[in-house]
């Protein structure tokens, strides 16, 4: 068990080594930061002074290992727009980005793990199919066009919701709504083939050769084991939606880490963008090895493959 | 947004799917054992090819999709005969904000309305429609190009390449694609090209640890090692008998690709890194709508919006059609 841990935490280490030189060269194969960092029109000699003041006139590989040594200390360099540690602006936005990770968690499983469910003990009536066409629309509706007709609906024809802004609960309502549809899409389609799954193994049939009620079947035999990947699946959701809703949080002017990458976007601060987009790296990174580890441990066979 | 295949599932399964007795080249034919070398398990016997195949195929292809994609591409095609107006022009004679053509103070000279500049929605649409459509499809092709090169390499060559290219497939992996999407856009600058490129770019990886997962099982069968024997040449041997059997898993892949590529320009157009104004994108009229949304110009929010969901809905219908059709083993992908 423990050389597996071990195994996994290399692997997650090299991932996330990979991950951050990918990031340190696109900033600077696509030109000279400098230029998009200093003024307008700035003379020679003051390029040359912000290159030294920001470690630039350095080789490439000296200047990655202190950006890793920064990383490792977690100090994310400056924000040149907002004169502060991005570690700082980011932590400020991360429990909003929480909030609305966490409430379209729970609505992605309130709505989709009932109806796969549905779907998978129903298989082939009209709940199924009906419950298919919601995946597959969930799949197709960009979730920021669907917060644009939210706003559109709720808040300039029927004016019950706030248009944007954080506050009270209004004003999470259709962010995550729009932010959770897609989720609860993909959520609906792991539930039912995993339902599909377990209703057919063996066990299963027993229980029903045992005269057991379907009810009892379905809530008490099938339901436990075929959670057990959706559970994982709306965790690591959760991670990918905390990172991940830049659009939906630039719609609802949602404080969040998704608008503080927009704003660094639209500001060119780079330092910004790349300590976002590399938080976002290691967050996921940490998850995925969360997951194996824990599959490790319910499953003794995960550790022998890999 | 479709894009969050990051999760631990999905990516690692390819390596538990089982071998591809049912796959409809090669394999199943060991016993022509003097023939494999020469002409690979794709000589004689192969199914229907061709003009047949064609037929065959339209045959029995799901109407609805087929019909809307046909459609949308004669549309993107023959944009400029079929568009009434410039779609970076002001319509002469018509007023901003006009509604479509059955409401009050609406025109039937502009029939979905106009813009805030007095452009008319229905010939940006047309003309998105050609954005769409070459981003999709050009998107797709460089990450299915790039992602089935890699997958073949890692699978094929294996060793220190598989490794290499498997860390880098991760890494990749573990951004969001739409926050490296983004990321990669802003750094190449807006254009419709970039697009193609930078999404090629996030979404190859996708194809890489799938192809791979099949090529491992490929490596191990009778008519690949026969070859080998045989002396056929590592390129040779992808070329005739591990690309033909893998591009059905990399057609099914890309028909489901297709549809979130274009979710993903119309986000990038829609906050600003994509396709620049006054290029008619859908993603950039939703962005140009924003402002006025709140003044109850629904229009230009609801249409570009719907034109987006009728194609991606379209092309997963087909993906799911193909995908039954060419794959049963990727059912659950």
């Amino acid at each position: 068990m423990w050389q597996f841990i071990v195994r996994r935490l290399l692997y997650s280490i090299v991932t996330l080594l990979i991950l951050s030189a990918t990031i340190f060269v696109i900033v600077r194969l696509t030109g000279d930061p400098v230029s998009l960092l200093a003024e307008a029109g700035a003379r020679p000699e003051d390029l040359e002074r912000i290159h030294r003041q920001w470690g630039l006139d350095r080789s490439w590989p000296v200047q990655y290992v202190s950006f890793l040594q920064n990383i490792v200390t977690g100090e994310l360099g400056k924000s040149f727009n907002y004169r502060l540690p991005v570690s700082e602006l980011y932590f400020q936005r991360l429990p909003n980005s929480l909030t609305l990770g966490l409430v379209a968690t729970l609505i992605s499983i309130l709505v989709g793990v009932p109806a796969g469910i549905i779907s998978a003990v129903k298989v082939n009536t009209w709940w199924d199919t009906l419950a298919k066409g919601v995946a597959l629309l969930g799949l197709s509706i960009p979730g920021f066009w669907l917060g644009l007709v939210l706003i559109l609906v709720f808040s300039v024809w029927l004016r019950w919701l706030p248009t944007s802004g954080a506050g009270d609960w209004r004003h999470v309502v259709m962010p995550s709504l729009a932010l959770g549809w897609y989720f609860a899409a993909s959520m609906l389609r792991l539930t039912r083939s995993s339902m599909l799954e377990v209703l057919g193994s063996e066990y299963i049939k027993l229980a029903r050769l045992k005269g057991l009620p379907d009810v009892v079947v379905i809530a008490m035999h099938a339901f436990k084991n075929a959670l057990i990947p959706v559970f994982t699946l709306a965790g690591v959701n959760m991670v990918v939606m905390v990172n991940a809703a830049v659009i939906i949080e630039v719609i609802f002017a949602w404080p969040g880490i998704g608008r503080l990458l927009y704003e660094g976007i639209f500001n060119r601060d780079f330092p910004l963008v790349q300590g976002v987009v590399v938080m976002a790296g290691f967050m996921i990174v940490g998850i995925n090895l969360i997951v194996d580890i824990l599959y490790a441990f319910i499953d003794p066979r995960i550790r022998l493959t890999r | 947004m479709t894009t969050y295949a990051d999760s631990p599932h999905g990516a690692e399964r390819p390596s538990a799917r089982t071998t591809h007795a049912d796959s409809p080249h090669g394999a199943e034919r060991p016993s022509a054992r003097t023939t494999i070398a020469t002409h690979g398990p794709l000589g004689p016997g192969r199914a229907a090819t061709g003009v047949r195949a064609v037929i065959g195929a339209a045959r029995d292809a799901p109407l609805v999709p087929v019909a809307i994609l046909g459609g949308l591409m004669l549309v993107a095609i023959l944009a400029d005969l079929i568009a009434p107006h410039d779609p970076t022009l002001p319509v002469k004679g018509a007023n901003v904000f006009d509604p479509p053509f059955w409401m009050e103070g609406g025109r039937t000279t502009t029939l979905l309305g106009t813009d805030f500049q007095g452009r008319d929605v229905l010939s940006r649409l047309i003309h998105g429609t050609r954005v769409s459509l070459i981003v999709g499809l050009m998107g797709t092709l460089v990450a299915g190009g790039i992602g089935t090169a890699m997958g073949i390499l890692s699978g094929y060559v294996g060793r220190w390449v598989d490794q290499v290219i498997m860390r880098v497939t991760d890494a990749w992996l573990a951004l969001p694609a739409l926050v490296f999407a983004i990321f990669l856009a802003t750094m190449v600058g807006p254009s419709m090209w970039n697009i193609v490129f930078v999404l090629g770019a996030v979404y190859w990886t996708r194809y890489a640890r799938v192809i791979r997962g099949e090529v491992l099982t490929l490596r191990e069968r009778e008519f690949v090692k026969l070859a080998e024997i045989a002396g056929a040449s590592k390129l040779r041997v992808i070329k005739r008998h591990i690309l033909p059997n893998v591009m059905n898993t990399a057609t099914v892949l890309a028909s489901l690709t297709i549809g979130v590529v274009i979710i993903a320009e119309a986000s990038l157009s829609f906050l600003g890194v994509g396709v620049p104004p006054p290029q008619p994108a859908w993603g950039l009229m939703l962005a140009e709508a924003r402002p006025t949304l709140m003044a109850g110009q629904w229009w230009l929010t609801v249409f570009p919006g719907l034109c987006i969901l009728l194609i991606v809905l379209a092309t997963q219908l087909f993906g799911d059609w193909l995908r039954v059709r060419l794959d049963p083993q990727l059912r659950n992908l």
